[in-house]
């Protein structure tokens, strides 16, 4: 008897399938369940941002940044206007400036809890899934008052923000503050601890500091790799300074402080919108702007920190009313690029924590 | 009532064939009642323990969703890929469905244990043609030319054929201690001296026993076979109509048939003060039933390679350790 004739299979993981998260391709070449080769195959998404973003003017450019990250529309809004307003060197009320935060903030829990469910639902929990996705509704909902959309918002204008705060609507969000906390807990009872659920993110997926910055990561991915930077802290733009938190950084750079890291990341994030409830000031959230806005002939370049690591807008003016071109640094699309060699050697199982743990969005790897 | 259905091991009559098949319907549509509402009980279930409400729109409290499911499945067009292997693919949902309806045969269900079997090798029996199910989900899952169902299939026999041996090794346990592998007497044998299930003197081998069931049922944490998020649906991706509807009956049917071999193995069956035995049983069973989905609702799924390590390095020796232990105790007092 001769040697068993083994043959290398092609799969294709996606563009329609479950655990890519929308329209992601992966091209995997298998032995048995072991993956030889992955080669991720982007672009089913791709609308043309940034090109449609030269016909328009800057305040017209806002609601299509809403759809890049669908998940954080308002981190995406801040970005874009950050940098018109940077660009444009405009002031921006104190009170716009603090909504903007609790925002933003807000959109970064509501971000990492689909994480959270999504993540788990990989793994073949179902339950975390609908937990997570009840506490992101209130969150939803609080948006649904402040700007009348439960996902692209549209909300923030250069110079400030569209509408003040409805009645009652801080006094919600401070009472949500403690509520998601202790939901947090119940979220570590039920999911942390689980020894199923360790085994299958500890030690998986690993990549060290060095490799993560000579990919340019960013976000949750590379301070997982306890390599300590947050826009927040390092660059701080908006009013970051004010705020007293942590930044998370993991240990080994795995699955698991990933998922740890999005995790204590909730927390910060409340922790924020916290202090910026108690020292919110009443005034204007529109600060005086021209009719229409103009950057001055140029290159203007600023990032903030978003949802998935470092959300840049880099912006080529003519001095017109509209940019003459205009580049998103994309977080989620950077990510992506290590995954190859993440995934050779690993088995069918592991493609999709480790998929998962890098927590990209297509709307954003696409744009 | 032993003697009444004594025809199993004698030559066939009449009045025996009759019987059979009397006995055969009755099961056939008791089961599917069975299989109905567990599916129900299991949405609502979940459902609960999710913060959702499960199915309410059909009939009184969504009573009749898995009938208007079931007749949907019927009435749909049976569809069988160009590139399949036609006569497999046809074939192994039935293969895969038959070994899990005549496991029924042994199981009693009451102290008069009407239309079922008494044998003498039930546990054997059982564990026997369980196995068979393997067949069809792997011919099933080659037959369908998908590569999806092919790695699920792989996959299946792989922990089907893992965790039979630390299922069967855990009952032996109880077979030793019972000294018979009949389930009626090793129900009797619970019932009197010394008037204690076996849950107590077989802890050890009940866990075994639960953890390999779980496994064999394909139920989570164990359900790599139909891993929604790596394998689309696993082995019966490209099975639709009442083909697939055979394949998700086999799985409901083992499930109420393992709930019943692990209540009468370590729970006593029948047994119990006060009320009907069957009524005990049904407790019991659904007892069991709920434990699955409790599971369900809980946990993740656990990864093939650890899968397989668990059953050869954990299960197995434990269930020979708790067997050695059965057989020296048994033999210390006696």
């Amino acid at each position: 008897m001769g040697e068993i004739r083994t043959e290398e299979m092609l799969m294709n993981i996606g563009p329609q399938h479950p655990s890519t998260h929308g329209v992601l391709r992966v091209v995997v070449k298998v032995d048995g369940e072991i993956i030889k080769e992955a080669d991720p195959v982007v672009g089913y998404l791709h609308r043309g941002t940034e090109k449609l973003a030269e016909d328009l003017q800057y305040t017209q450019i806002i609601p299509y940044t809403d759809r890049m990250d669908y998940l954080s529309s308002m981190v995406n809004n801040h970005a874009i206007v950050n940098a018109v307003e940077r660009a444009m060197d405009l002031e921006v009320p104190e009170r716009a400036e603090y909504l903007r935060i609790i925002v933003v903030e807000l959109n970064r829990v509501m971000s990492h809890l689909v994480f959270l469910g999504t993540y788990l639902l990989d793994l073949g929990a179902m339950t975390p899934f609908l937990y997570a996705f009840a506490d992101r509704e209130q969150v939803v909902d609080f948006f649904n008052r402040l700007c009348g959309a439960r996902l692209t918002y549209n909300y923030m204008r250069v110079g400030g923000v569209k509408w003040d705060t409805p009645d009652g609507w801080l006094d919600d969000v401070k009472k949500f503050v403690p509520y998601m906390r202790s939901q947090m807990g119940m979220f570590h009872e039920l999911v942390t601890g689980n020894e199923i659920f360790l085994e299958r993110v500890k030690g998986i997926g690993k990549f060290d500091a060095e490799t993560a910055l000579n990919y340019a990561m960013s976000g949750i991915n590379l301070r997982s790799t306890g390599f300590n930077w947050d826009l927040r802290k390092n660059k701080p733009y908006s009013i970051y300074d004010r705020f007293d938190f942590n930044v998370i950084v993991g240990e080994n750079g795995d699955c698991f402080d990933r998922y740890m890291c999005h995790m204590n990341e909730i927390m910060e994030s409340l922790k924020i919108v916290e202090q910026a409830l108690e020292q919110i000031p009443e005034g204007p959230v529109m600060g005086k702007v021209p009719k229409i806005l103009r950057v001055p002939a140029g290159e203007y370049y600023s990032a903030i920190e978003g949802t998935r690591g470092e959300l840049g807008v880099y912006i080529v003016s003519e001095g017109k009313d509209k940019p003459y071109r205009l580049k998103f640094r994309r977080p989620s699309f950077i990510n992506l690029q290590l995954l190859p060699q993440q995934l050779k050697g690993q088995s069918m199982a592991n493609l999709i924590a480790i998929l998962g743990a890098v927590d990209i969005v297509l709307g954003e790897v696409d744009a | 009532m032993a003697d009444f259905f004594s025809w199993v091991d004698k030559p066939l009559d009449t009045h025996a064939v009759l019987n059979m098949i009397i006995g055969a319907v009755v099961i056939l549509a008791f089961i599917l009642g069975v299989v109905t509402y567990s599916i129900y009980f299991q949405r609502k279930l979940i459902g609960w323990m999710q913060w959702r409400i499960g199915p309410n729109r059909v009939g009184p409290l969504g009573l009749l969703q898995t009938i208007a499911d079931v007749l949907k499945l019927l009435i749909k067009e049976d569809v069988v890929p160009e590139k399949a292997d036609r006569n497999i693919f046809l074939i192994a949902p039935i293969l895969a469905f038959f070994p899990s309806f005549m496991v029924l045969a042994v199981i009693p269900f009451s102290a008069n244990h009407v239309f079922t079997a008494y044998s003498n090798v039930g546990v054997l029996y059982y564990i026997a043609l369980s196995a068979m199910t393997i067949i069809g989900v792997v011919l099933g899952g080659w037959a369908s030319n998908n590569k999806y169902s092919l790695i699920g299939g792989m996959r299946s026999a792989a922990q089907m054929i893992s965790y039979e041996v630390p299922l069967a090794m855990s009952i032996l346990g109880v077979v030793l201690m019972a000294g018979s592998m009949n389930l009626v007497n090793i129900v009797e044998a619970q019932i009197s001296f010394p008037y204690v299930w076996y849950i107590v003197p077989q802890f050890l081998g009940f866990c075994v026993f639960i953890i390999s069931a779980t496994a064999e049922l394909s139920r989570t944490p164990f359900d790599l076979p139909e891993a929604e998020s790596e394998l689309v649906s696993g082995y019966n991706t490209e099975y639709s109509g009442f083909r697939f509807a055979f394949f998700y009956l086999a799985e409901y049917v083992y499930l109420f048939a393992m709930s019943g071999l692990g209540a009468t193995l370590y729970f006593g069956g029948w047994s119990g003060p006060f009320l009907p035995g069957w009524i005990w049983f049904g407790i019991k069973v659904t007892c069991f039933i709920f434990f699955f989905f409790w599971l369900q609702a809980t946990m993740p799924r656990i990864r093939t390679d650890q899968l397989l390590t668990f059953a050869w390095k954990v299960l197995i020796p434990l269930s020979i350790v708790n067997l050695v232990l059965t057989a020296v105790l048994k033999y210390l007092l006696h």
